[in-house]
């Protein structure tokens, strides 16, 4: 099902393909900066993590986006218009293009399903019969019609986190700020809600800005990632590509157990490279690389079968990502060459880690 | 019990009823705001105005300070400039407003702050006005605590009320205490006694229906 486009009572307006944009923008409380020199663009249809260890300033840069905190420099762009010196009042009318859904879900506990999700509309002066019409479509969207006349205490922290998201789409906003949204979940609510995000983001075309202390939540549905750490980005890009090759010390930290590494009986087994020894390749596997032969190419540039010493596969929004440590055999130096050469070839990323004593 | 004693218990109960129904509703009134006021003025609130807080708490707990007694004498002039007497149910009213308007400031003040600060979040980021926010946010959160809040002040007032005979309000207190206390009339206090506390019970028990009616937990 596919909802209808702005509920009509509130004024469209073209979104430009960047949603939303801060310009090095700085914030602090005191002696400590919260945010310093954060620029960050989030462009149309994508689904950005946002991770880092709590502190890291992450609810702050959250809270830039809608007005809920105000940077001290920079500024901060929102469907095309400069926010950064809105005055409350006029801030007002920009947060209802901008949701937003919380770890705790923040549902009023006076009003049923219906009305919390309808709050919104009602505080955008729509009329009740619209109003009725609008919520319905709302919690049928996130599977909750047969709930619309309980109270918020009678669900579970799944079922609250659905109303807290068709709450944050009533008013047809073109960016959903998700803070911390699954953290007081389950794992098994925690994916249900992710997919119910990812499908929002298909279907729809919602920009979707998630932060999370959890590596995982990106992976399963994020596009982009950006790591802050004491109020900067220290990195960003293509979720495979920093999970596979991080570069800074935060992001191995918080990527930890998401991407295989070399055990640690075999990296205390390692030796220097000579009579008697064999190389352990790693190799990285991302999208459909990760289902070619590589065993095979890896096999005939050297002459021998490979041995699978550790590994595994996981998805990144889906699509197969994974690392292999494969044991060479006694090969020498030109045909170690060569075996590197084939796999970059194929634009996959290789290397030796190290040898270890040959048993075979 | 005699029909003369029924008629004026009958009576008294009516007045204790009207003054302290008039005097609570009076009170709401002004305390529902004056509370508004003392937690959206704090610091963190949506109307920070510290000035305005430190004064008017200090002007509350003045009045809360005030024993009920001294009170009821103290307005007397202002009592006589709003109703134009000092003696009487009518007049008996204002000292009973005056007092019970910051005994219920400060209560619904508690159930106000009660409510989760990460609410009036969520109800900003939907774009809510600080109005909307106390109208749509504040008070129907709050609103089972501000309603056993106002139980207890009604009982309260109840109780000051027996003090405002010394004024002639009337009322059972007055009775209890002229013809039980000063007459040795044993049977007639008891008996005003025995309304009181059933009187009591039912407020009560009606301000405790309502307050489960409204709080959705669990």
């Amino acid at each position: 099902m596919i909802l209808p486009a702005v509920t009509d009572a509130l004024p469209a307006h073209p979104v430009p393909p960047l949603v939303a944009e801060l310009r090095d923008v700085a914030r602090r409380f005191g002696d400590r900066p919260a945010l310093d020199g954060i620029s960050l663009g989030l462009a149309r249809g994508e689904i950005v993590g946002l991770i880092g260890r709590s502190g890291a300033g992450k609810s702050t840069l959250i809270r830039c986006l809608n007005g809920l905190d105000r940077p001290q420099a920079g500024r901060v762009i929102v469907a095309g218009q400069d926010i950064t010196d809105l005055t409350e009042a006029q801030l007002q009318p920009l947060r209802r293009r901008v949701g937003m859904i919380f770890q705790h879900f923040n549902l009023l506990s006076s009003r049923t399903v219906a009305e919390n999700v309808g709050l919104p509309l009602k505080i955008a002066g729509v009329p009740l019969a619209r109003r009725r019409d609008r919520v319905a479509e709302l919690l049928e969207l996130v599977g909750l019609s047969d709930k619309a006349a309980a109270y918020p205490q009678r669900l579970s922290g799944g079922q609250k986190q659905r109303v807290g998201i068709a709450r944050a789409l009533a008013t047809d906003p073109v960016l959903l700020l998700s803070d911390e949204a699954t953290s007081a979940l389950d794992p098994e609510t925690t994916a249900s809600i992710l997919d119910l995000l990812q499908r929002l983001n298909r279907q729809l075309g919602l920009t979707i800005l998630m932060i999370t202390h959890e590596m995982e939540v990106v992976r399963r549905i994020a596009h982009r990632v950006a790591v802050l750490d004491a109020g900067r980005i220290v990195e960003q890009g293509d979720v495979a590509r920093v999970l596979l090759a991080p570069r800074h010390a935060v992001t191995e930290s918080l990527i930890r157990g998401l991407v295989p590494e070399l055990p640690a009986d075999l990296r205390a087994a390692l030796v220097q490279p000579g009579q008697g020894t064999e190389p352990i390749l790693q190799l990285d596997l991302v999208g459909d690389l990760a289902r070619a032969p590589v065993l095979a190419w890896v096999q005939a540039a050297t002459g021998q079968a490979p041995r699978l010493l550790h590994g595994g596969l996981s998805d990144v929004q889906g699509q197969p990502f994974g690392r292999l440590f494969l044991a060479l055999g006694p090969v020498d130096q030109t045909r170690v060459q060569a075996v590197l050469a084939r796999l970059r070839a194929e634009t996959l990323d290789a290397k030796v880690v190290g040898h270890v004593r040959t048993t075979h | 019990m005699s029909a003369q004693l029924i008629e004026l218990i009958g009576k008294g109960l009516w007045e204790t009823v009207l003054m302290t129904g008039v005097s609570g509703a009076l009170s709401f009134a002004f305390g529902l705001p004056l509370g508004l006021v003392l937690v959206t003025t704090d610091r963190g609130g949506i109307y920070e105005n510290l000035a305005l807080n430190r004064i008017l708490g200090a002007v509350v707990n003045g009045l809360r300070s005030l024993p009920f007694v001294i009170l009821l004498v103290a307005v007397i002039p202002l009592t006589r400039l709003l109703v134009g007497s000092a003696i009487g149910m009518a007049a008996a009213i204002v000292p009973l407003t005056i007092a019970a308007t910051p005994y219920f400031a400060r209560i619904a003040e508690v159930s106000l702050r009660e409510v989760d600060a990460a609410l009036i979040d969520a109800a900003r980021a939907m774009g809510a006005s600080r109005l909307q926010i106390i109208r749509e946010v504040l008070i129907p959160e709050s609103l089972p605590g501000l309603v056993s809040g106002f139980t207890v002040t009604i009982v309260t007032l109840i109780g000051a009320s027996a003090m405002a005979g010394a004024v002639g309000s009337g009322g059972l207190g007055d009775i209890a205490i002229r013809y039980g206390y000063q007459r040795f009339e044993t049977a007639t206090m008891l008996a005003v006694v025995a309304v009181l506390i059933a009187l009591v019970c039912s407020i009560q028990w009606i301000g405790d229906r309502l307050v489960t009616r409204l709080a959705h937990r669990g």
